[in-house]
């Protein structure tokens, strides 16, 4: 039996699979029933300084099976009372981390105090959703502001600090380099690509908001891509994000360099057991393959095979 | 995906009850719910009141001011559909009490025509703040159900709480199953009320929703989703939750008060 437990930026995970921030992780109920159903961690629902609706409905178009489209609009219930989930997701035993997003680097500062003070293991910075107005992409977009909010977040708190990237760029890598500059012990990538759909009856944006972000199968080789540009920049710990399925995709993130990874929209379309199922369907592939760990597949890809241009 | 649907009638149900059908072939089953969008306005959850055949159709009570706009909508209207989504009653018992407050009829309406058409018997406690409220009255005699009502003002049936009818209703003839709809407070009673006659209890649940496909957490109740685990709950599930009858989330996702 292959072992799946991995180490990252000095935190025990029992296996790779971390519920992606906006999945569930509005409750802490919902935190705690991602836990039993085997996530390795869960990760919050981006909280921010005040509670926020997100945007009218609309919020989401669904593809089948290979993609979903949405523009939430970080809804939160906000730092003041968020740490009550917290706390019922920690008291249910669960390896929590606490996702962030603010305006200003000063912003994410102040949260990363709150949010570290609620007993989380770590903390994710959402520098990446692409469409909320004044947060994630658009101050996340750019090596210097990414460097500028990273480095406010790790001089506030003592806790490792993972930098959320941002797949609308075109340097993946110069962010994550960015991020660690700052101080980041990880980043994980990818959030979602920024999407639009139209309804051609109507003449009109699905979505309330208009733009969205896509997730889903359809973005994973996106997300590989970034992963392995991100691994070739960086030395600290990359996270995989995006589209992960079934054992072979979280197979491939790791290959491509990633120790932990992210998953989120399979769980609208398997449910919360796809968790378990994830961390079973992988140990056998690794025990398949050869691989005694987990942790001996990280960016084995870019030692074995022929390096991708670009 | 969604699908653009015209709306083909509107039917002032009750002074403040609006049904809308609709041609939208999916199959359905009585407990599930669609989501409507009103376009270039807002996307809400509504149980479907009729289920079977191509025409379906919403019943939708003036709430808020999403519901209200929702009223408006008027036949050759365009609105998007997507679902159906939720799980939904359980048709198999043969002797079913159905209890209603206020708009639950609009689920509870679909499933008793079902029951009835596997040739169950069906008795209704139908509760309304007036007798021009009552829901679905005529379409459950129709279909053979016994209708016993009650009113907040007394104005037709029983004056008083539906919860007192109901258990008149129990304690005088035996029933398989309970199905219920309504405010969680009163839901809750009828779960008390039946537990003394050990008769299970489904209950139909309401809660903000937004993704419908059990990923933003936003219908979270306990540790089920009220999109996928639900709509309908057997009452053991929820009765001991302490959400149950008292809190639900806001659009922000805050713990607030029913």
């Amino acid at each position: 039996m292959a072992e799946l437990g991995v180490r990252l930026a000095g935190i025990d995970l029992r296996n790779p699979f971390l519920l992606a921030s906006g999945i569930w992780g509005e409750s802490g109920e919902s935190l705690a029933g991602a836990w039993h159903a085997g996530a390795g961690g869960v990760i919050t629902k981006s909280i921010g300084s005040e509670p926020r609706p997100g945007y009218p409905n609309p919020t989401i178009e669904a593809y089948e099976r290979w993609g979903l489209l949405n523009a939430m609009g970080l809804p939160n219930p906000g730092i003041d009372e968020y740490p009550r989930e917290i706390e019922v997701a920690r008291r249910a035993g669960a390896t929590v981390i606490g996702s962030i997003f603010g305006g200003t680097p000063e912003e994410f500062a102040r949260l990363a105090s709150r949010m570290a003070a609620t007993g989380v293991v770590a903390l994710e910075l959402n520098l990446s959703c692409p469409h909320a107005e004044g947060f994630g992409t658009e101050i996340g977009s750019t090596p210097e502001d990414v460097e500028k909010v990273v480095r406010a977040v790790t001089k506030a708190v003592a806790l490792p600090v993972i930098a959320k990237i941002t797949p609308n760029t075109s340097d993946a890598g110069g962010l994550a380099r960015a991020a660690e500059r700052g101080g980041a012990a990880a980043v994980s990538a990818i959030n979602t690509l920024r999407a639009l759909a139209i309804d051609v009856e109507l003449r009109r944006p699905v979505l309330a908001h208009g733009l969205g972000g896509l997730s889903g199968p359809a973005v994973k080789p996106v997300g590989l891509a970034c992963v392995w540009q991100i691994f070739e920049k960086v030395s600290i710990p990359v996270i995989g994000v995006g589209g992960i399925a079934n054992a072979r995709d979280a197979l491939e993130y790791v290959m491509a360099g990633a120790r932990a990874l992210e998953v989120g929209t399979q769980v609208t379309f398997d449910g919360i057991g796809v968790f378990g199922r994830l961390a079973k369907d992988l140990t056998a592939l690794l025990d398949e393959l050869g691989f005694a760990r987990l942790e001996d597949a990280v960016g084995i890809a870019h030692r074995t095979g022929p390096r991708p241009s670009g | 995906m969604r699908t653009v649907v015209r709306v083909t009638e509107r039917v002032l149900e009750t002074p403040s009850t609006v049904t809308l059908r609709f041609r939208y072939p999916a199959a359905a089953d009585p407990g599930q719910f669609v989501m409507v969008w009103l376009p270039g306005d807002d996307e809400i959850p509504m149980s479907l009141s009729y289920t079977d055949g191509v025409s379906k159709g919403v019943t939708i009570k003036a709430m808020g001011a999403t519901s209200q706009r929702a009223q408006s909508i008027r036949p050759g209207d365009p609105i998007g559909i997507r679902g159906p989504y939720g799980n939904r009653f359980d048709l198999s018992p043969r002797r079913v009490l159905i209890v209603s407050g206020g708009s639950g009829a609009a689920v509870l309406a679909p499933a008793a025509d079902r029951a009835r058409g596997r040739g169950a018997s069906v008795t209704v406690a139908l509760g309304a703040t007036r007798a021009p409220e009552l829901l679905f009255k005529d379409r459950f005699r129709a279909m053979g159900a016994d209708v016993d009502v009650a009113t907040d003002d007394g104005s037709e049936g029983t004056k008083g709480f539906v919860t007192v009818v109901a258990e008149r209703l129990l304690a005088s003839a035996p029933f398989d199953a309970v199905w219920t709809c309504g405010p969680e407070v009163m839901m809750k009673k009828v779960v008390t009320a039946a537990a003394k006659h050990s008769v299970p209890v489904f209950c139909s649940m309401e809660r903000h929703m937004k993704c419908a496909l059990g990923m933003c957490d936003a219908c979270a109740i306990g540790p089920y989703h009220v999109c996928v685990d639900g709509p309908v709950f057997p009452a053991d599930r929820v009765v001991g939750l302490s959400d149950f009858g008292a809190f639900h989330r806001d659009p922000a996702g805050r713990r607030v008060p029913l």
